[in-house]
């Protein structure tokens, strides 16, 4: 029994994390109905900027960690500008969208594997790794500051979509984004908001993952399993985003506790299909009915 | 740069072309997207190989085997997901396209991650060619007949076509199921060139490499598709020199194309020679006026 809570609490932690990658995804989504494959490469430069303000510059962690969120973020908002701003003028298919996504993600990996290099790095040790005790189940430090840090920033995340009118506009401009222009909302501006907070969680996404693990230009690829828990609660849908994080770092410690850490990937991709399958909305996904 | 090396290239870019082929008929003529077809790839791969090392299969035979095991799969994928709306379906190909990755990755039988070596080398650039020839001449004519043409309907307009008659679901499993046969051949013909298989080499890049190729050349040509093919096989060679950054071009290059020529090099034009005829008819008439107007002069 101790050892099946002691997976879950494993399970909570990293699900967090993929909650907070996961939000991203959802989060422009919601609002230009397209997959940001690019939301990967963001959280790996979080992740580096993190690691080389704490050990190139030496800042203290809460001050590295602020300056990769913001610097995450203004990524996102740059990359917004360059590779979709353009096909958005043009009324271009989904397809350009995600095409110009992969083509962002290839340039991002690949830059900092041509300028950094593809070494791993390992962050400097912040917090000790003395677990937390209660009973027979320990929690790990860094465990519990993950799950602390990821459940505020969500919290502000809600925070901001539901009592600012900023957050008003970012849910009318999900709901519809003519409409919304008609009613005076600057839809090119709430787009620059919803790319800016969705770069501002990777970076505070990718510090943390790299903390944990460790840094290097293929972490894209382990956010595409926050991608895929983005859909396994329903893409464009927050509360779905973290719901189906959660349940899927959960599902995943456990198949690696129970039956083979080998089938821990795999387990992903199977559920990401079974859910496309029987439930393409995802668990609370917004229904998108194709009109012809 | 020797022959050897060039012949490598071409025969590469044929492999590839084989697989673009498919892709351009899913996607440019259908207007369905796949993020999966390395795994199509990779089905076909590993049942040619598995045909002419356990089986003593000839090579041939073997490859349509292999393009059958590719089709036969994706008609079980089509008829989960094909109903699922434009990036839904993106999406499911993508996950099916790595769950046969991360599978093949521990079926020891194949050599699990760690690869698979001693495939016999079979695929020369004389058999490449020939491949191809065939690949696009069957295209070619299926896309000019009733069918193709019903493809391009479903494209153009899905509901319509539907209401006109089209049974839409069946053409689009019969443009995934050729597609994925083609991807499939493709997959073989890698299998003997390389002689090594691991599942790493389909990863989803490849895939999406496939896409950018097809989208590169134009949705909708067959002659884009070949341009497509061959140009963006041997571009990372070319680059060669400058190793660490080929992909950092490649990256902003497709960002590039996206925003600036989103219809590809062909937009949609195939080169035959009515075609070049009318192209040359144009350029010499356009001579002809400006002289005319520039004559006051």
């Amino acid at each position: 029994m101790s050892a099946f809570l002691q997976q879950m609490i494993n399970g909570l932690s990293i699900g967090s994390v993929y909650a907070l990658m996961a939000v991203g995804y959802s989060l422009v989504y919601s609002i230009m109905n397209f997959s940001n494959f690019a939301h990967g490469g963001v959280i790996m430069i979080g992740a580096y900027m993190g690691f080389f303000l704490m050990t190139a510059l030496e800042l203290p962690f809460a001050v590295a960690f602020v300056l990769a969120a913001i610097g995450a973020g203004l990524l996102a908002v740059s990359l917004e500008r360059i590779a979709y701003r353009p096909l958005r003028k043009r009324n271009a298919p989904f397809l350009y969208f995600i095409i110009s996504a992969m083509g962002a993600s290839i340039f991002l990996e690949n830059i900092v594997v041509a300028t950094i290099g593809p070494t791993f790095r390992t962050y400097p040790k912040v917090f000790s790794s003395t677990p937390f005790q209660f009973g027979q189940i320990s929690v790990g430090r860094l465990d519990a500051i993950m799950f602390l840090i990821s459940g505020i920033s969500l919290m502000m995340l809600v925070y901001i979509i539901e009592k600012t009118k900023t957050g008003m506009a970012i849910k009318s401009t999900a709901y519809s984004i003519r409409a919304s222009t008609l009613m005076g909302v600057n839809t090119d501006r709430i787009i620059f908001i919803v790319f800016g907070l969705g770069g501002v969680l990777a970076g505070i996404a990718g510090v943390l993952f790299g903390m944990k693990y460790t840094v290097y230009p293929q972490i894209g690829f382990i956010t595409m399993k926050s991608f895929i828990a983005a859909v396994f609660g329903g893409l464009g849908s927050l509360p779905g985003a973290v719901i189906g994080s959660i349940l899927l770092g959960v599902i995943e410690t456990l198949t690696a506790g129970y039956f083979s850490s080998q089938y821990r990937d795999l387990i992903a991709f199977i559920l990401l299909i079974a859910v496309l399958i029987w439930r393409p909305s995802g668990l609370m996904g917004k229904i998108t009915e194709d009109k012809a | 740069m020797g022959w050897y090396y060039i012949q490598g290239i071409l025969i590469l870019s044929g492999i590839y072309l084989m697989a673009v082929l498919g892709l351009s008929l899913l996607t440019g003529f259908t207007g369905l997207f796949s993020f999966g077809h390395a795994g199509f790839m990779a089905v076909g791969a590993y049942t040619t190989a598995a045909m002419t090392i356990k089986f003593n299969v000839p090579f041939i035979l073997a490859l349509l085997i292999g393009g059958l095991a590719a089709a036969l799969v994706s008609l079980v994928i089509g008829k989960l997901t094909l109903n699922l709306k434009g990036d839904y379906f993106c999406i499911a190909t993508l996950g099916f396209g790595e769950a046969i990755r991360l599978i093949l990755d521990n079926v020891q039988y194949f050599g699990g991650a760690r690869g698979w070596p001693g495939i016999p080398l079979k695929t020369g650039l004389m058999n490449v060619i020939i491949f191809n020839v065939i690949a696009v001449v069957i295209l070619v004519n299926l896309i000019k007949s009733r069918h193709g043409r019903n493809l391009q309907a479903i494209r153009e307009e899905e509901m319509a076509s539907q209401i006109i008659g089209i049974n839409v679901f069946k053409y689009k499993m019969i443009s995934l199921a050729i597609s994925a046969a083609y991807a499939g051949i493709a997959g073989g013909m890698l299998a003997h060139y390389t002689g090594f298989l691991q599942p790493k080499m389909f990863q989803l890049i490849k895939s999406t490499e496939l896409t950018i190729m097809v989208i590169f050349g134009g949705l909708g040509s067959i002659s884009g598709s070949i341009i497509g093919a061959i140009v963006l096989t041997s571009l990372p060679e070319v680059l060669r020199a400058f190793d660490r950054w080929r992909l950092v071009v490649y990256g902003a290059s497709v960002i590039f194309i996206m925003i600036t020529r989103p219809q590809g090099l062909m937009g949609g034009y195939e080169i035959t020679i009515t075609n070049i005829k009318k192209l040359i008819s144009r350029i010499t008439s356009l001579g002809k006026k400006k002289h005319t107007i520039g004559g006051d002069n």
